[in-house]
């Protein structure tokens, strides 16, 4: 059996499902406890599980972090929240310098099984500095894990797997997606680390893409089949570790890539992707790879500006038809 | 400073106690003696930050901790590390990169870290640490245990942001934390009078709310004295205390430093009040002989001789190994 929730209640969902399982889950950060989370992603949490393991924080996402490291090292299971993902970068030390290199500085001394949800992404009118794809500021930084869920029931799944992770996973949750609706079992399950997802399958073309992009690639998707283009689509739900093998045996009966994804090109998953593809399959290939992107610009507040710097439905579209004619 | 000062001892710690704190004390003073010399002769890679000078915090502050409270200290870690309790081998060990090394060959000289005594980790990210003991001590809190986290930084860490975001975090949850300033006068090249508006750093504890106390960071009885008060506060669940301990290193920065920043006669001044020579003044005045004494330093110099032997003769890491670790 299975049941709709929104990504919103699936992250509460989870949250409660591993606190409940796993005595040394807590949850902490700015306003995650008394006000149910800045948005909404922890509403009752503190009623059901206490201020022990429910807390809210000074502004200080350094604290945040570092409180995040200092626990996991003593052996629990720490989920802090960053309130917008872009706030990374006031602790971005934490994140990169110590987070990351805990095991590998101390020759494997310790696990940091901690876990840093992160909220992500644009099309709410927050303007450039809180609507940033900030996952691909990690993508050069081994020893972190990566996950970016699109669906309520991978919000679900995915989390539940980084809280279960012997290592750091930064989970980012995309804000324009919290009220999105979506199928989930009665028990949802847990959702492997590492594992793309066939979301729709087909044969003329790979098209990859996650988060907000995922819906939007799936809607390309439906009008490209009304073309006669049989395009299939995966998300690949964790960038690291990322299921190569999934999407280049796709893109090996496809011999054609496409990706979109909510961010400028330089630097990000979509070009990280290309080359390890490129490398592997270079003679599986048709037409050159082609990443559907955000302007090379900061993201713009108004709202006509904003949709026309995230990749829409049509220009995503237009991009596989130009892939297809190559 | 008169040349009969001696460190003060409250009469509570066993005369024994006090003996092992300088064997401690000497063992340090002769490991960084011979890291410098490691340094000249090319033995070990980036650059490497002394500690020397600063016994009496390090190992002070480490004997008011129980075994299983924890520690994290700065890149200029060697003393506060080996004063844990980590093996003297195998710190020599990481510092030539060696298989054997604490942490694998992979940290070296700014990242000695040793787990299973409870040293967590050097930190060579001005003030990186402070956060991460915030965690630490919440997870004491957590579970119930009346464990402590003890956080020793320099004067230069007070002016960067992490000390501010974690002294006002750890006050208001009452964190079991014990703040060990090591006011060694310079951050990097550059007196601290050049860089910060306060005259004593520990007028920034009031700002958080939080007990401040300036001490002799050359007298470890003082220095063990005070530790002891706030571990006790920490563990009775009342908060954290600002230790802020007046010291001196007395080599420059790191290996490229020669210290010439330093004023005429500072460096002498203060080598008149060294930590091992005011504490085996205190030892003589208890009725320990002096062939005691200079046997505890030929011991230990041997010690330290022996332990670097050892990690010399350890194989460097095998080239596989650079790929583990990375992740569980």
């Amino acid at each position: 059996m299975s049941r709709t929730i929104t990504y919103r209640e699936a992250v509460v969902e989870a949250l409660a499902d591993a606190m409940e399982e796993d005595e040394t889950v807590f949850l902490f950060g700015e306003d995650v406890a008394e006000a149910g989370g800045p948005f909404k992603l922890s509403e009752g949490l503190l009623e059901r599980f206490g201020p022990r393991r429910v807390r809210d924080t000074p502004i200080s996402e350094q604290a945040i972090v570092g409180t995040a490291i200092g626990a996991s090292l003593s052996g629990l299971r720490p989920v802090a929240e960053i309130m917008f993902a872009d706030f990374a970068a006031v602790c971005f030390d934490g994140i990169v310098n110590e987070l990351a290199k805990y095991r590998y500085m101390t020759g494997g001394q310790v696990d940091v099984p901690a876990t840093i949800r992160l909220g992500n992404g644009a099309g709410a009118g927050f303007a450039a500095q809180h609507s940033q794809s900030v996952e691909n500021w990690f993508l050069n930084v081994p020893g972190l894990k990566i996950a970016v869920p699109g669906t309520p029931a991978d919000a679900y799944g995915l989390l539940r797997a980084a809280i279960r992770d012997p290592d750091p996973v930064l989970v980012f949750e995309h804000k324009h997606l919290f009220n999105h609706k979506g199928e989930v079992a009665d028990t949802p399950e847990v959702v492997e680390l590492g594992r793309a997802e066939v979301v729709r399958a087909g044969s003329d073309v790979t098209l990859v893409a996650t988060q907000l992009m995922r819906h939007r690639a799936l809607e390309a998707a439906e009008l490209l089949a009304g073309e006669g283009v049989s395009v299939e689509v995966i998300d690949p739900r964790t960038l690291v570790p990322l299921d190569l093998e999934t999407i280049g045996a796709s893109l090996d009966r496809t011999n054609r890539l496409v990706i979109a994804q909510e961010c400028s090109h330089d630097g990000s998953w979509g070009a990280t992707l290309v080359s390890r593809l490129m490398a592997d399959r270079f003679e599986m290939l048709d037409a050159p790879p082609l990443i559907v992107g955000g302007d090379e610009t900061p993201i713009p507040y108004a709202g006509g500006l904003e949709e026309l710097w995230i990749p829409s439905v049509e220009r995503i579209a237009d991009g596989v038809r130009r892939t297809l004619a190559f | 400073m008169s040349k009969t000062a001696s460190s003060t001892v409250p009469a509570t710690v066993p005369l024994e106690e006090q003996l092992e704190w300088q064997r401690a004390m000497l063992e340090i003073r002769f490991f960084e003696e011979e890291c410098h010399r490691m340094f000249a002769r090319g033995l070990v890679r980036g650059s490497t930050h002394l500690a020397a000078g600063q016994e009496a915090v390090n190992v002070g502050a480490c004997r008011a901790l129980r075994p299983t409270d924890l520690m994290a200290c700065t890149y200029r870690g060697h003393a506060a590390v080996l004063a844990k309790g980590a093996p003297l081998d195998r710190c020599f060990g990481e510092i030539l990169g060696k298989a054997e090394g604490l942490c694998r060959g992979k940290g070296g000289s700014m990242h000695l870290t040793d787990m299973s005594v409870g040293a967590i980790g050097s930190f060579a990210i001005i003030g990186a640490h402070l956060p991460i003991v915030l965690g630490t001590a919440y997870a004491e809190v957590y579970r119930g245990s009346d464990g402590v986290s003890l956080c020793f930084f320099g004067d230069g860490s007070t002016n960067i942001g992490a000390f501010h975001e974690s002294l006002n975090l750890a006050a208001i949850w009452k964190l079991p934390v014990v703040f060990v300033c090591e006011n060694n006068l310079y951050g990097e090249f550059s007196p601290i009078a050049h860089t910060t508006p306060v005259d004593e750093l520990v007028v920034r504890a009031d700002a958080y709310g939080m007990p401040g106390v300036r001490i002799d960071g050359m007298d470890i009885g003082v220095v063990h004295t005070t530790v002891s008060e706030a571990v006790a506060r920490a563990r009775a669940g009342e908060g954290p205390t600002f230790i802020e301990a007046m010291t001196y290193r007395y080599k420059g920065h790191s290996r490229a430093d020669p210290g010439a920043y330093r004023p005429e006669g500072e460096l002498e001044r203060w080598l008149e009040r060294d930590p091992l020579i005011l504490h085996e003044r205190a030892l003589l005045a208890q009725g320990v002989e002096q062939t005691v004494l200079d046997e505890m330093r030929a011991t230990a110099e041997r010690t330290v001789a022996d332990a670097l032997e050892r990690a010399m003769s350890w194989a460097d890491p095998a080239p596989e190994t650079r790929l583990e670790d990375v992740y569980a």
